[in-house]
């Protein structure tokens, strides 16, 4: 897009989520922004509006951001009831001013889950991310030095599947996108990148098991195969993923029926 | 945890059980629309028909059951999911509620399966139970008297010369009435459409489909369920219209 043809400044109103902090009642607040560039990205205009507010000696607008190049998944922003805003394949830190028109209400809210918790603002904790990842999102291997490249033969077509999971910056807008605030793209993404690979075989079950266990006593809800999860995915990441998460759950709680148990699970090296 | 622990407390292993009754529950509802169509046929189709179930006995009882299990656990598992879904989604709701891409039918599948429900029950008690429209209740009418034997794959089943209900009389009676044929035809409508995203949900929850074959997947299942609107809305359709009359010798003798 040509910077010329986009050079007309436009200003919107902002209606922004307030809250003071965790379990506070929050409300919303309108703020105008002025003069802004097309070519300003999303969070620089809230930079620029935090700015004012600053200067006015009023409490800047929360907001959780890092890399600002869509691959650290911190960003998080519900704009006009879309996790991420209008573009398919984006994240709220690459979204432009110039997707909204002159005049506009832009409505910005945090992602919504119980599992979520509003910490301020527009913030959320997204810990519980992190405690499905610790549950089995992992795999166990020899550390030091490296192996040899190609040792191990992957097919092209699972290698690209596997990336294509591995897409995932775990931002949660999957979750914000559901009905259900289900984290089934999440979790799907994160046991297909690891169970399609050989490395992940070894614990692909337990793994699969642990994971969904998880997720469920964290208080997620269940999938309705709406797939509102992989159109709001800034990575684009397939619900063909959630397809495969369940065969590979119920496949795993067959198998765990029939499993023999070891006598003796202490000791042994490590 | 246990494989049962699996099955009935996961978010997962509850999507299963409603695959696999509504698996059940669909191959019933297909069932049920073949035997009723034969109601376009002779007198004897029919009503040999509903007589066969009865002489299966133990059979239908088996069957009865097992259906009313599989309604059962697909209502609770679906029940219980939503009260868990609408907990997750936290206290505070979006202002501006959007959706992206989730088809009508997966929008309102509470909806169509409640109604289908309180459509079910007054279906039994309309005609199984014969608690409501009485009148017209197959007991309460004169019996029907077989022309000739009814063949389930070649094996006469029903003799000739055997009275059975008149089970063709009531469904057609209990058309004549424009309410109880335009709710039979609204509800038939909303299973269709429930089926509509249930019969490709299924296929997602069991972990079968993916995009290589999901839009053929989608074609076949919406061509079915249109189908299958069309099948069940012919009888009723075909009573108010006057296609679908009773038999002269019922009809001069009904109360
Ligand atoms: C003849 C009756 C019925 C048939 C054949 C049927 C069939 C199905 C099928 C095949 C599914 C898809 C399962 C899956 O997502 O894997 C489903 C889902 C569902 N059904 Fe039914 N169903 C019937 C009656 C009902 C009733 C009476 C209710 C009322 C509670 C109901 C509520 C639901 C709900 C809430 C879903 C979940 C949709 C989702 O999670 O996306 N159904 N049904
Ligand atoms: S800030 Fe890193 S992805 Fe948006």
């Amino acid at each position: 897009m040509s910077s010329e043809k986009n050079s007309k400044s436009i200003s919107v109103t902002l209606r922004v989520w307030r809250q003071a902090g965790p379990n506070k009642p929050g409300q919303f607040v309108e703020y105008p922004a002025h003069n802004l560039s097309p070519n300003m990205s999303f969070l620089e205009m809230l930079d620029v509006v935090n700015d004012e507010l600053t200067v006015k000696g009023q409490e800047p607008i929360a907001f959780a951001h890092d890399c600002r190049e869509g691959i650290c998944g911190t960003c998080s922003l519900v704009i006009n009831g879309e996790p991420h805003g209008p573009h398919e394949g984006v994240a709220s830190c690459q979204t432009y001013i110039r997707s909204f028109a002159d005049g506009e209400v832009v409505t910005i809210e945090p992602f919504r889950a119980a599992p979520f918790p509003v910490i301020k603002d527009l913030v959320t904790d997204r810990s519980a991310f992190d405690k499905i990842q610790q549950a089995g999102g992992f795999i166990t291997a020899r550390a030091g030095s490296a192996p040899d490249a190609n040792a191990t033969s992957i097919s092209k077509v699972d290698a690209d599947l596997a990336m294509d999971a591995a897409q995932c910056i775990g931002c949660g807008a999957c979750v914000a996108a559901c009905k259900n605030a289900s984290a089934m793209l999440f979790v799907a993404a994160k046991v297909s990148h690891l169970g399609i690979l050989p490395q992940g075989q070894a614990e692909r079950d337990k793994r699969v098991l642990a994971m969904v266990n998880t997720m469920d006593d964290l208080g997620f809800g269940g999938c309705t195969n709406q797939y509102e999860c992989s159109a709001a995915c800034p990575k684009l990441i397939s619900h063909d993923f959630i397809s495969r998460l369940n065969g590979d759950y119920i496949a795993a709680s067959f198998r765990s029926m029939f499993k023999q148990a070891p006598a003796q699970t202490d000791g042994g090296a490590g | 945890m246990n494989p049962l622990g699996h099955l009935f407390c996961s978010t997962i292993g509850r999507k299963v059980i409603m695959a696999v009754t509504g698996i059940v529950l669909i191959g019933f509802v297909i069932g049920h629309l073949v035997g009723n169509l034969q109601v376009f046929e002779e007198p004897d189709r029919i009503n040999g028909y509903a007589q066969f179930l009865h002489t299966l006995g133990p059979v239908l009882w088996v069957m009865r059951i097992t259906l009313l299990v599989c309604a059962g656990l697909h209502i609770w598992a679906a029940t219980v999911l939503t009260i868990e879904d609408r907990k997750a989604r936290g206290a505070v709701d979006y202002r501006t509620k959007t959706w992206i891409q989730a088809t009508l039918s997966s929008r309102y599948m509470r909806w169509t399966g409640y109604v289908v429900l309180a459509f079910v029950i007054y279906h039994l008690a309309q005609f199984t139970l014969g608690s409501v429209q009485s009148a017209s209740y197959k007991e309460n009418l004169p019996e029907y008297t077989m022309n000739a034997d009814y063949h389930v794959m070649g094996i006469p089943v029903v003799h000739a010369g055997t009275h059975v209900h008149d089970v063709r009389s009531m469904v057609i009676l209990g058309f004549s009435q424009p309410i109880v044929a335009f709710f039979y035809i609204f509800a038939v409508g909303l299973l269709s459409l429930h089926l509509l995203h249930g019969a490709q949900s299924l296929f997602q929850t069991l972990g079968l489909r993916n995009s290589s074959w999901g839009k053929a997947l989608r074609a076949i299942v919406t061509l079915a369920c249109l189908a299958y609107f069309l099948g069940n809305l012919a009888i009723p359709g075909a009573v108010l219209t006057g296609h679908l009359k009773l038999n002269p010798a019922s009809a001069s003798s009904t109360p």
